[in-house]
């Protein structure tokens, strides 16, 4: 178990350092989701296999998609043509992949010996987390919906694009005339 | 454990510090926020792990809506500065006048 926080810790630097000095933004974030996926290992060896899911489905897949999503939007015409090509070499894969198959063989080295969490007693399932969640952290529940509410509104409204035309304003103005 | 868990962490936080100084471009200082919160994170899980209670991965939660709504707005925020300034370049901005 110790091995595999050890492995697990060093590609999670590993990555982060790879991905600061990458370039391209698309590779960036392919070492980002690497050192995304490594700390959620290391959840799991610290015993906390509901943090590291929500880390792999929310972290390294949801909000990575929205940065996939933006640099998609920011890259386009030729030039994103050529960066396709320039993917599908063999450099900028090989690495990524040799990273993600050491912390996949490590997972399935995991659940095949049936090792449990680096502190002995227990791990804290989802079940111990649901119940301190809506216990005594219910108003921080409360109040990340609302945080999340306002990041919508606040990205909905900041992404919003000017339209060039007259604004909506004067055609309700002409009708009341 | 728990210290070699906050060493990790504090590496990780201190390789995000890094990236948001040193880059320029606005989406890898993105991506060094979303390391440092990261960090953050893996220190509360840790520190919830070595006294057995569910309080880490509760503040764990807390912190990855906080970094969910932190990406929206941030992300948003990019492409208005893209589609104003035709740049990703941070420094760019530094000519906005109020």
């Amino acid at each position: 178990m110790h091995v595999v926080f050890y492995i697990s810790a060093a590609i999670a630097v590993a990555a982060t350092l790879l991905m600061l000095r990458q370039l391209n933004a698309v590779h960036a974030l392919i070492y980002l989701v690497i050192s995304l996926l490594a700390v959620a290992v290391v959840f799991y060896t610290l015993g906390a296999p509901f943090a590291a899911a929500l880390e792999v489905i929310i972290y390294a897949g949801a909000i990575m998609v929205l940065f996939v999503f933006v640099v998609m939007l920011l890259n386009l015409g030729q030039a994103a043509i050529r960066f396709e090509r320039k993917l599908l070499g063999k450099g900028s894969w090989i690495c990524p992949a040799v990273l993600a198959a050491i912390l996949i063989a490590e997972l399935t080295w995991l659940l095949i010996e049936g090792v449990g969490p680096m502190y002995p007693p227990m791990t804290i399932g989802p079940v111990e987390v649901g119940a301190a969640l809506f216990g005594p952290y219910m108003i921080g529940v409360e109040l990340a919906s609302m945080l999340l509410l306002a990041g919508l509104v606040g990205a909905y409204h900041i992404g919003r694009r000017e339209r060039s035309g007259p604004e909506p304003a004067d055609v309700s103005e002409e009708a009341h005339k | 454990m728990i210290r070699d868990s906050l060493i990790l962490a504090s590496v990780l936080f201190a390789l995000g510090l890094a990236g948001v100084l040193l880059r320029r471009n606005v989406v890898f200082v993105l991506m060094s926020i979303e390391v440092m919160l990261n960090a953050a994170g893996l220190a509360f899980i840790a520190a919830g792990a070595r006294w057995q209670q569910a309080d880490g991965q509760v503040m764990f939660i807390f912190i990855l809506a906080m970094a969910a709504a932190e990406v929206a707005v941030g992300l948003a925020l990019v492409l208005a500065l893209f589609h104003h300034y035709k740049s990703l370049d941070a420094d760019e901005a530094s000519r906005m006048k109020g």
